[in-house]
């Protein structure tokens, strides 16, 4: 007792060199916050501001004449509804898809006894570091009759080579071993062994795969506009892009708002500023909202990963 | 055929190997969905890229093209965008290395030192969060804020007594531009991996440190930083690999007709080559040339550090 509380005495003895590299430590820390922090800020007062108080520059960090007509005005478009519905079918469809080809796989790849498991490994693996490219991909897709459908959008990135390792290193570390033989002496099928006791025990990877695999196709817009035509079947992200990215490039800042509506064009550019701001926020609302609950399994899933390097 | 002339004698390898298949099909059945798309999906385009040695046809489809050996090849080579795209990509991906692979490193290190358990988590929260923002919104970001009319880096240059800048037309600015918003993106999630490295830190060591007089200095210089060492090398050796792809998803985003001198990199270029023109053969020969130089830098450098640092990926 009284020995530990000397311990205690002594580490909570602060050296002036502690001091000195806590102060410079905390100030190192706090402007990586601030850096990071501050954009994302100035994003979602801009979404909620007066919008000519963020076009001049007034708004510059907390909201300034709070106004909710950019969401009012993304909430009304149409197109961002079906956007959303179409990514969220993409998202959870393709992350079943993900699942069910990624997690026998791996499991299968944990069997060391496995005839040819080396070579099928050095298949998996070298996809990590060659492609055939871009062309011949989108050639095999319309081969295949893909096209505007949401095979198109699911399949060509069922599986990652990389997640397949991190699932294996999993099960590999995390399941104990005798419990599979114990079962399979029980008389239990690899089928078996897999459904009933490798699956229920590997919900953490089930988690982080799902996480991996759900935000990247929520974020994903390169393949769904190549292989999509189909203005209906956009994703989300498609339509964003040609929301906030297009219409800016192009220059026409007001292009996607009708001139219907008796405004200036004054007022349009102003307004069209808003509603770029409010439709970032609403597209990756979902993920701010789970994202700092599931931190913890976005993390783990990178540990995982770093195991083997 | 393998000789063994100890313990019973083997059956042929032949009625081996079905016994074998019999006690593992169910493996196989569950490999089956994913190595059928590492076949059609990964390994459908790499047979498919042939179609860069010839000149392909709707008609003579990929192997009924007439063969042209490595003319597209030669015609890149030649054209005037060669040099360009390789001065643009490179320039990106090393800029990317230079100036971002340090804050990782230094976050991570950084964050280790924190104490207070809440603070730390927080801060970990808050710079792992860009990562998770797509791409689209992310350019769009960075368009709206640098806005030259409306954007609030303009606000702040112009409040300072300058004339407003048009950042994204102009092209010097590109590279800039592309890799510090990557280092903002990239920098916490980059961090988690050193971040782990460091759990494996000996207590011990660092103990033994601080009874010699050790400072924190010292400790991280001496102690944490030789932990991540083959973390760092690891990396490095993956950023090698990637010399010559900058990805085309952020850079088409950020693409105008202004800034296309510095902006245009191999993969967007065969993008428009390929789909947007419609050159099938010409694009995927820059494609795959790409590919090629990306696993040699790859393997040369594996072998290098492995000779010089015994770290390597395989």
């Amino acid at each position: 007792m009284a020995n530990s509380a000397v311990q205690a005495k002594h580490r909570q003895r602060l050296t002036k060199d502690d001091v000195v590299f806590n102060t410079f430590n905390y100030i190192l820390i706090f402007l990586f916050v601030a850096v990071t922090l501050y954009p994302l800020v100035y994003v979602v007062s801009a979404s909620i501001s007066e919008p000519t108080k963020v076009n001049s520059g007034q708004m510059w960090l907390w909201p300034v004449g709070f106004t909710t007509i950019g969401y009012e005005k993304v909430f009304k478009d149409p197109d961002i509804w079906r956007g959303y519905a179409n990514t969220i079918y993409y998202t959870v469809f393709g992350t079943i898809i993900n699942l069910a080809f990624t997690l026998p796989c791996a499991y299968a790849l944990t069997k060391r006894t496995l005839p040819f498991k080396t070579l099928i490994n050095f298949l998996i693996l070298f996809t990590m570091f060659f492609s055939g490219g871009l062309i011949p991909l989108y050639m095999l897709v319309n081969n295949l009759k893909l096209l505007d459908t949401v095979w198109a959008v699911v399949l060509p990135t069922a599986v990652s080579a990389y997640n397949v390792i991190i699932t294996r290193t999993f099960m590999e570390t995390s399941i104990p071993g005798g419990l599979e033989e114990a079962a399979e002496i029980d008389g239990c099928s690899p089928f078996g062994v897999f459904f009933r006791i490798v699956l229920p025990l590997s919900s953490p990877i089930i988690a982080v795969m799902a996480l991996f695999y759900g935000v990247g196709h929520w974020n994903s817009y390169f393949n769904e506009m190549i292989f999509l035509s189909d203005h209906a079947k956009y994703p989300l992200q498609v339509i964003l892009r040609e929301l906030i990215i297009i219409t800016q490039i192009s220059g026409g800042d007001g292009a996607t708002i009708s001139n219907t509506e008796a405004k200036t064009a004054a007022e349009m550019q102003q307004l069209a500023g808003v509603i770029k701001y409010s439709v970032m926020i609403v597209s990756t609302l979902p993920i701010i909202v789970v994202y700092p609950f599931l931190q913890r399994f976005f993390v783990k899933g990178v540990m995982i990963g770093s195991i083997k390097g | 055929m393998i000789k063994s002339n100890e313990t019973a004698p083997k059956r042929p390898l032949s009625q081996r190997f079905i016994r074998s298949l019999k006690k593992h099909w169910q493996y196989y059945i569950l490999l089956l969905p994913a190595l059928a798309y590492f076949l059609v999906f990964c390994y459908g385009p790499m047979y498919g890229a042939q179609i860069a040695f010839r000149n392909f046809n709707a008609r003579g489809g990929i192997t009924g093209s007439p063969w042209v050996g490595l003319a597209h090849f030669t015609r890149f080579f030649n054209s005037p965008y060669f040099l360009k795209l390789i001065r643009n990509t490179l320039t990106i991906s090393l800029y990317s290395l230079v100036a971002g692979f340090p804050f990782p490193i230094i976050l991570a290190l950084s964050l280790n030192e924190l104490k207070n358990q809440k603070f730390k988590k927080f801060a970990q929260t808050v710079t792992y969060a860009p990562y998770f923002i797509s791409v689209v919104v992310m350019c769009g970001m960075l368009i709206s804020f640098m806005s030259p009319s409306t954007g609030i880096i303009n606000k702040a240059v112009t409040s300072l007594g300058f004339e407003p800048i048009s950042f994204l037309t102009r092209e010097e600015m590109f590279p800039s531009i592309y890799v510090w918003s990557g280092i903002w993106q990239g920098t916490g999630w980059g961090s988690v991996i050193y971040f782990a490295a460091l759990s494996s830190v000996d207590p011990q060591l660092i103990e033994a440190a601080t009874l010699d007089g050790a400072t924190r200095w010292q400790k991280i210089w001496y102690i944490n930083l030789p932990t991540l060492m083959p973390t760092i090398v690891i990396m490095l050796i993956m950023n090698c690999g990637n010399l010559l792809s900058v990805g085309y998803e952020k850079t088409y985003l950020l693409q105008n007709s202004l800034n296309l001198e510095t902006s245009e990199v191999i993969s967007t270029y065969v993008y428009k080559v390929g789909l947007v023109s419609a050159q099938y053969s010409y694009s995927t020969a820059i494609g795959l040339f790409n590919s090629v130089v990306n696993m040699l830098m790859l393997i040369l450098v594996n072998t290098f550090s492995r000779r010089v640092s015994e770290t390597s990926l395989w």
